[in-house]
């Protein structure tokens, strides 16, 4: 619980953060430290620095600006969750970040930190696959964006390269009507999600269009649910139709396994919260 | 005596400094000169050591020095507190625990060595520099594999890897001709889970060596820190016992887990010596989880009989305790003193008995945890309760009173002799089971529960009346069932010239509110104001002698060896009154703090009679001055608080995941000095109750690897895990001390634990669940329900 002798570095800027980072490959960004923080006490990584961006104010925002919504990327869950504009335009978001571990770790932890982790069973991944979003990101002389199906590439893994760092998370307003909820089963000791289920979609006249299924927690990766999808979209939304295309849910994936919850049941407990999910979303 | 604090939620005086971060622990001692301390441990459960290489470590900047097992051949190990005997009479097997192990590690965890540096991160950094060579053997953990032929052996001198075996209660023929007459068995096979205790504050220990005065102080986060003096001196170290000052500061809970003597506390005592330098070692979390004893960890097979009318005629149990790799300080007391004397519950069972093998395996040392034995005991009971009563088709509430022990004050009644050798000392059963269900609003609650089941809701509800032996404990009956220690307590009153009161007391306070609730009956005993009083724990140079805290023995042992002293300042006190009064001391009345000459309005104040005392100018010949007593108290029995508690809890049908919607508790813990405090006792043991149901529990990989030891992956029970508490309490009061008190502390994880999964049976009894294991993680429930 001792991590290894580290050097600190407390960046002004994201350039400052940049350059300093190109010049010690061997560091690690600290944003709000939740998650690389016991990864070092535990001695899992041992960067020869740590360049802490948390309080960069100019990477902490939520606006709305050109059809989407910005969200800065050292924006704590905590601000995320009490955010009236996102309780407004994007529920989904308020939603998700609620249940991100207990307040002290909203209040520190980040939604840049959380997604460049990328740990398998976080929360927000589910979120910005169902959410359309994209992460933009930097290398001080380039900047791109990624959309969240790309950013995502699996266990602890994503689409970021060497000296870039998550300065933005973009999201499309969805338009009016839209309902959206993520549904979480949590493990009780980490609070992570065994299960994250985030579902977006439009009904209709009675018929469901513009469906969107995210799971977290299921596989090695976040990853939205096409089969899901396909067999709800277009349909009535009935309780039958909904119950028939959750039963799709998780079909095609690696299941992970634990001691909480082994292959069969997270598959189970994936269809019944795709269930939950689109029963929120569609009824 | 007066009654201006007794019974009042006084607010506790000792929260000030916790509060506001003042709490002085271990940890935050800091001594000129001081060392830190760092432990290498195993990576493997079981392991040859082959070679150990220290010499890079060694070499780095700021190492002091690297002790391992060999510098530890000649010293003996921690030993065990109380002796077992096998069933034909031979003395248990105590195999050497030793500071530092020398050629076998049995545990992940084994500590093997220890670090000296001038900080804990170099200490920590040179550790991870030390190259062992180890030869990986195989391990065994469930105490019932480690009796199949060839299991693994963890001490390969015991070719069984048994500790001992053990028996209790009426003879086995007469208990297998009364199941053989039963008209209905109920039998069951149970795990009663293992956890790891988890007090907020990781043990800590600071040894350091006074060359001047060849003297040694341990400042150590325990439970009892006069017991560690004696097992350390005496068994360990072999240094002489008034050398040797051991102060217990503030510690932030203990559950148990600090009762022990530890390695490391003789390690940093041994190494402050050799060093000439304070040394200090601190656990962190995951040693923790590695290294303090863990609880329960009992796999029994137990059988109730029943008659036709629902009369419990026979209990038949066979259990095996998993021990670990290593006998603790108490745990051959656990599952046979401690657990198998309370078979008899709150029933009148007339044939009761436990054959039970306790085992070494791979794991860490499991002794006692908050409730100790006597929460394996009830699980059974409890558990055997409500099956048997959903199979026989009788209500629970109906068959327990069918089977309760008749009301019994101790006083007008005698106490109940039970088959399993303990004599209760007063009890109402029924009182408060009837009280429970007055609060469940039982009527109801089962139309409510036809209701759910209809909109298909799993709704159920479980039963515990539950029993436990508290305020330990008698030295002479301890001492002959193998205590190689007495269970006194001492306390020493001294009036200060002002009047002022300061208290020495035995007991040690990890979080229970001494200060406040044995400050309280000296205010009121003395009649003086509550901030008159200050109550001294810990450190064995200022309190004479103590046996700690544990086995909610406090109040009960402790508070009255405080008030054999105060009857004896009471009684000299009344002396120097009567002369300054000028009467006899049979003419005197004390009441609110003051004497007076009965009829008359001449008194004279507590204050008065101080500083009297301490300025004998006016004072009775023959009467030495000073006004300052000391006691020792030793019980006559055992206490025996009781209870009902009654969970009702809704069982999601597609998840398995249990949501507790209501907890009855209804609790009769004796006499109450501070019932806030006793509120709080019963809430947190409630928590740890209904964590060990549905959240905690230890597990071990194949190859004795601890899978669950972070908090990511062993869940605590936490606020939104539990429903708000709706709490009552009955007063028997305990015949047999003065204060009339039984103890609360360990209750609450006492009698929860059953009533929840008593209740998610219930809840799913019609989905053909009777068979549930803890914790009832949701994927065990659903598997349950769905036969999966």
């Amino acid at each position: 619980m001792l991590p290894n002798t580290v050097d600190y570095y407390r960046a002004s800027s994201v350039s400052d953060a940049l350059s300093v980072l190109k010049a010690n490959p061997d560091a690690k960004i600290l944003a709000g430290g939740h998650s690389l923080i016991p990864a070092m006490k535990l001695r899992l990584n041992s960067p020869s620095m740590v360049i802490d961006i948390a309080n960069l104010s100019d990477l902490n925002y939520i606006k709305e600006e050109g059809g989407n919504i910005c969200i800065g990327a050292m924006t704590t869950h905590g601000q995320i969750a009490h955010s009236s504009l996102l309780a407004e335009k994007l529920p989904l978001f308020t939603e998700t970040a609620d249940v991100i571990g207990d307040v002290q770790v909203r209040n520190m932890g980040t939604i840049g930190g959380s997604i460049a982790h990328a740990d398998p069973s976080a929360d927000w991944p589910a979120a910005l696959l169902a959410a359309d979003a994209s992460i933009v990101v930097t290398n001080g002389d380039d900047t791109r964006s990624i959309s969240a199906v790309d950013f995502f590439v699996g266990f602890f893994s994503t689409a970021l390269e060497e000296g870039e760092i998550i300065t933005e998370i973009q999201v499309p307003v969805p338009a009016a009507g839209t309902k959206m909820t993520y549904q979480k089963f949590m493990q009780p000791a980490s609070r992570f999600a065994i299960v994250g289920c985030a579902a977006m979609a439009k009904v209709e006249n009675g018929v469901v269009a513009d469906v969107k299924v995210a799971f977290t927690g299921v596989s090695d990766g976040p990853f939205r649910d096409g089969n899901v999808e396909a067999a709800i979209s277009g349909k009535t939304a009935t309780a039958e139709n909904i119950a028939s295309a959750a039963a799709q849910a998780a079909s095609d994936v690696s299941l992970n396994a634990d001691h909480y919850a082994d292959e069969d049941y997270r598959q189970h407990l994936a269809r019944v919260y795709a269930k939950r999910a689109l029963t929120a979303v569609c009824r | 005596m007066s009654n201006k604090y007794i019974g009042q939620s006084v607010k506790r005086v000792e929260d000030k400094r916790f509060i506001t971060g003042q709490g002085r622990y271990t940890d935050d001692i800091v001594l000129p000169r001081m060392v830190h301390a760092y432990i290498l441990r195993s990576p493997y459960a079981h392991a040859r050591i082959k070679s150990i290489d220290t010499s890079e470590a060694l070499a780095m900047k700021g190492v002091v020095t690297i002790y391992t097992g060999k510098d530890f051949e000649n010293i003996n190990g921690v030993p065990c507190g109380w002796q077992v005997n096998f069933k034909d009479g031979t003395t248990m097997r105590e195999p050497k625990h030793p500071l530092l192990v020398l050629d076998k590690v049995k545990h992940a965890g084994d500590g093997v060595a220890m670090v000296v540096a001038e900080t804990k991160e170099i200490a920590a950094d040179a550790a991870e520099a030390i190259n062992v060579k180890y030869e990986v053997l195989k391990a065994v953990t469930n105490p019932k594999e480690a009796l199949a032929p060839g299991a693994p052996l963890v001490h390969d001198e015991y070719p069984d890897n048994v500790a001992f075996d053990w028996q209790i209660g009426n003879d086995k023929a007469e208990v297998d001709a009364a199941m053989a007459s039963a008209h209905h068995i109920t039998k069951l096979d149970f795990t009663n889970n293992r956890v790891v205790p988890n007090a907020m504050e990781p043990r800590s220990y600071i040894g350091d060596y006074d060359t001047a005065y060849d003297r040694y102080t341990l400042y150590t986060s325990t439970q009892n820190p006069h017991l560690i003096r004696l097992l350390m001196c005496a068994f360990v170290l072999g240094i002489p016992e008034h050398k040797v000052r051991v102060v217990g500061p503030d510690v932030g809970g203990g559950f148990g887990s600090k009762i022990y003597h530890y390695t490391e506390e003789a390690l940093v005592t041994w190494a402050a010596k050799q060093l000439r330098r304070p040394i200090k070692w601190t656990s962190d979390r995951s040693e923790a989880f590695l290294t303090d004893a863990h609880g329960r960890d009992h796999v029994s097979t137990a059988e109730m009989g029943f008659d036709k009318d629902g009369h419990i005629v026979g209990l038949r149990i066979k259990t095996y305790a998993n021990l670990g790799a290593y006998l603790s300080t108490f745990a051959s007391a656990v599952p046979t003193y401690l657990h198998g004397t309370l078979l008899q519950g709150v029933y009148t069972t007339p044939k009761i008995h436990l054959d039970m093998t306790c085992v070494f395996t791979h794991t860490t040392a499991v002794d006692a945890y908050r409730g100790a034995g006597r929460p394996e005991a009830t699980y059974l009971l409890e558990r055997l309760m409500d099956v048997s009563a959903h199979e026989m088709g009788i209500d629970p509430a109906e068959l327990r009173f069918k089977n309760f022990i008749p009301p019994f004050d101790g006083v007008n009644q005698p106490g109940y002799q039970t088959q399993v050798a303990l004599q209760y000392d007063s009890g109402n059963y029924k009182a408060v089971l009837e009280r429970g269900l007055e609060m469940l609003g039982y009527a109801d609650f089962k139309e409510k529960q036809a209701e759910a089941r209809k909109n298909g809701k799993l709704l159920g509800v479980g039963f515990s009346t539950y029993i436990e032996a508290c305020g330990i404990a008698p030295s002479a009956v301890v001492g002959a069932l193998g205590a190689r220690a007495g269970l006194f307590e001492s306390a020493q009153v001294r009036v200060q010239p002002t009047g002022k009161v300061s208290v020495y007391t035995g007991s040690h306070s990890h979080g229970q509110g001494h200060e406040t609730s044995f400050a309280q009956v000296v205010a009121d005993k003395l009649g003086i104001p509550l901030a008159d009083v200050e109550i001294i724990h810990g450190d064995s140079d200022s309190v004479a002698f103590g046996m700690g805290t544990y086995g909610s023995r406090s109040l009960a042992v402790g508070g009255s060896a405080i008030v054999k002293s105060i009857e004896k300042v009471l009684e000299k006190g009344a002396k120097i009154a009567a002369h300054k009064l000028e009467c006899s001391a049979d003419d005197l009345d004390f009441a609110d703090g003051k004497w007076t000459v009965k009829g008359t309005d001449k008194s004279i104040g507590f204050g008065d009679v101080a500083l009297t005392a301490y300025v004998p100018h006016v004072y009775p010949a023959n009467l030495e001055p000073g006004l300052d007593f000391s006691s020792f108290y030793d019980p006559a029995n055992f206490t025996y608080p009781f209870g009902c508690h009654i969970a009702v809890v809704e069982v999601d049908a597609e998840t398995g995941k249990v949501t507790i919607k209501r907890f009855v508790a209804v609790d009769d813990v004796g006499n109450v000095i501070n019932p806030m405090i006793v509120e709080g006792q019963i809430h947190g043991g409630l928590a740890q109750g209904i964590g060990q149901a549905l959240l905690e529990g230890v597990i071990y990989d194949e190859n004795g690897q601890l899978t669950t030891g972070t908090f990511m992956d062993y869940a605590m029970p936490r606020a939104d895990d539990l429903p708000m508490f709706e709490t009552d309490r009955k007063t028997t009061p305990c015949p047999h001390n003065p204060l009339g008190v039984k103890g609360a502390g360990e209750a609450g994880a006492i009698g929860s634990t059953p009533a929840v999964v008593n209740a998610v049976m219930n809840a799913t009894w019609h989905l053909g669940v009777s068979d549930l294991e803890m914790p009832l993680t949701p994927q065990r429930v659903w598997r349950a329900m769905n036969h999966k």
